[in-house]
Parts: structure tokens; C-alpha cells; sequence
């Protein structure tokens, strides 16, 4: 499984990737904005993943799931992020994001979340 | 410590903070953090050399700053990243930005005010100085943890916008 990590912190990056890892035959694929997210999504395509920070400088996050539904409205994509408040929930889901992870998180908790988004999402071969 | 601008603190917004601390803490490091009485800072300096800063705007305005004492902000990045970090690399920064981050971000969903927050700064030195909003006090609240001592200080006011 081919998964884009989208945040800034690459310390926030390292942790996901250390839950990524846990699940077989995952590669990561790190972005450090959105720009660099539309990018790798370009050149390093396709995913079966994305998890997206929101907060991010040059694109934020909720630009570039904007962006991605343009084009792909398959690739399930999982925001991971502080804005927890309902109305920007409700937002980045009528952008296209598939499931919500609210910061801080446990490891348990984002590979719940994974796991029940590759559920309801048809993967691609 | 006294202050004519006491009667300026929003108690929901510390409160907030309080309750954000802990859960950060808590579920990212792995660790139980103390907290102590808070109280009016009118010194203009961080209480300790490490400290991340959060801006506020929308609803809110101002900022917080998770001041850390130079080593226990180590010792709390390496719970953080798994990883023991020199406090002059860039991953150390980085931690601690995200750190500050979340403890905004989710002091601002228990506001109850539509609010947005910047990336996070990080300044790390002896006596640096941050820029506060003058008609509210700066509050902070003490913390230590196994790792040892940091402080909270928060200075934000709810903004009100006038009819038109």
C-alpha cells in the first residue's frame, strides 16, 4: 500500500510513518505541504492513502484536497489535523476528505481510522 | 500578583488551555503534567529558553507561549519523537512547534468562538522577549512533569467587532 503523508512537521510526519509501517507492504510517500503533496500526487501517483494536515504554509491542506477532487475522487484521504470545531469538520468533508483525525492522537486511534477508511473505500488494483 | 487588567481574563479561554495541556501531554509524550496556580505575568520574557509561539486571530486574538526549561524540553521531545534530539537541530524545533501547535489547536475548539491559528514560531535563547497585546494580561500557568519545568502563558482577548 502506496500511502502520501501532508504535513509540515516532519516530526508529525515520522509518527505516522511509524504507524504506516505497521501495516504490510505500506510505503510512504512525505510531503511537507500542500504544493509538494500536488506534486507527489503528479510524479509519485497513484496512492491508496493520503493523510493531510490542514495548517500547512504555501498550500494548506484543505486547498489541496480541493485540488486532488478535481481529478481523483477515489483515493481515500484521511485529514489529519488540530481544527477540530464541527463547521470545519463538515468543510473538509464537502471538500472530498474520507475520514477526520482530530491532533493529539493515539498510534491505536490512527490505525482505526485507516483501517475503517480503507474499509468503506473501493482500493484501487 | 496584581493587576488593574485582571478583570480582562477570560476564564474560559484559561480554562481551555488547561484542559489542552494535559491532553496533549498526555496522549502524544506519554506523560502526566502537573499544573499550577495561575497567575498575572508582567514580565515581558518567557519564563524559561525554549519556547514555541502560537498566534491567534478570528474571534480571538493574541497568542500562547509553552515556555521550556532548555532540558526538559529535550527530555520531553525524546518521548515525543522516540529520539534523543540536540536542542539546535532542526527535528528539535520542529517538535516543539508541533507540540505548541496542538496545545492551541485544541485549546481553541473548547472556545466556542470561531478562531484560526498561525504556524507555529520557535525561539530558543536566554531573555528573548515576545510581544504581547497591552489591554489584557499575560497569564501563566506554572507545569512540571517527571521531565521537569515549563509554563504556559497565555495572552488573548476575545475580539469584539462592533455593529454596522
Amino acid at each position: 500500500m502506496k500511502v502520501l503523508l501532508v504535513d509540515d512537521s516532519r516530526t508529525m510526519r515520522n509518527i505516522w510513518k511509524k504507524v504506516i509501517t505497521t501495516i504490510n507492504n505500506s510505503e510512504a510517500v512525505e510531503a511537507g505541504d500542500g504544493l509538494e503533496g500536488l506534486k507527489a500526487v503528479k510524479e509519485q501517483g497513484p496512492f491508496h492513502l493520503m493523510l493531510v494536515d490542514w495548517n500547512m504554509p504555501n498550500m494548506d491542506g484543505l486547498t489541496m484536497v480541493k485540488k486532488v477532487r478535481e481529478t481523483n475522487k477515489t483515493t481515500p484521504i484521511i485529514m489529519v489535523t488540530t481544527e477540530a470545531e464541527k463547521p470545519r469538520i463538515i468543510e473538509a468533508i464537502k471538500a472530498g476528505v474520507n475520514n477526520y483525525v482530530v491532533k493529539p492522537f493515539t498510534p491505536e486511534t490512527l490505525l482505526e481510522k485507516i483501517d475503517e477508511t480503507l474499509k468503506k473505500v473501493p482500493q484501487p488494483a | 500578583m496584581a493587576s488593574d487588567l485582571s478583570g480582562n481574563v477570560n476564564p474560559t479561554l484559561i480554562k481551555a488551555f488547561v484542559k489542552s495541556t494535559k491532553n496533549v501531554f498526555n496522549t502524544m509524550v506519554g506523560i502526566e503534567i502537573e499544573l499550577g496556580k495561575p497567575d498575572i505575568k508582567i514580565d515581558p520574557t518567557p519564563s524559561y529558553d525554549v519556547s514555541g509561539i502560537v498566534g491567534f486571530s478570528g474571534d480571538v486574538a493574541g497568542s500562547v507561549v509553552v515556555s521550556f526549561c532548555n532540558d526538559t524540553a529535550v527530555s520531553l521531545v525524546e518521548s515525543f519523537c522516540g529520539e534523543k534530539l540536540r536542542s539546535d537541530s532542526e527535528d528539535f524545533v520542529d517538535a516543539i512547534g508541533e507540540l505548541c501547535n496542538m496545545i492551541a489547536g485544541n485549546a481553541k475548539k473548547e472556545f466556542g468562538l470561531t478562531a484560526n491559528i498561525g504556524i507555529p514560531t520557535v525561539i530558543i535563547g536566554h531573555n528573548h522577549t515576545v510581544a504581547r497585546l497591552r489591554d489584557v494580561p499575560c497569564i501563566t500557568i506554572p507545569c512540571s512533569c517527571t521531565a521537569g519545568h515549563f509554563a504556559v502563558e497565555i495572552n488573548i482577548k476575545q475580539v469584539i467587532f462592533a455593529a454596522v
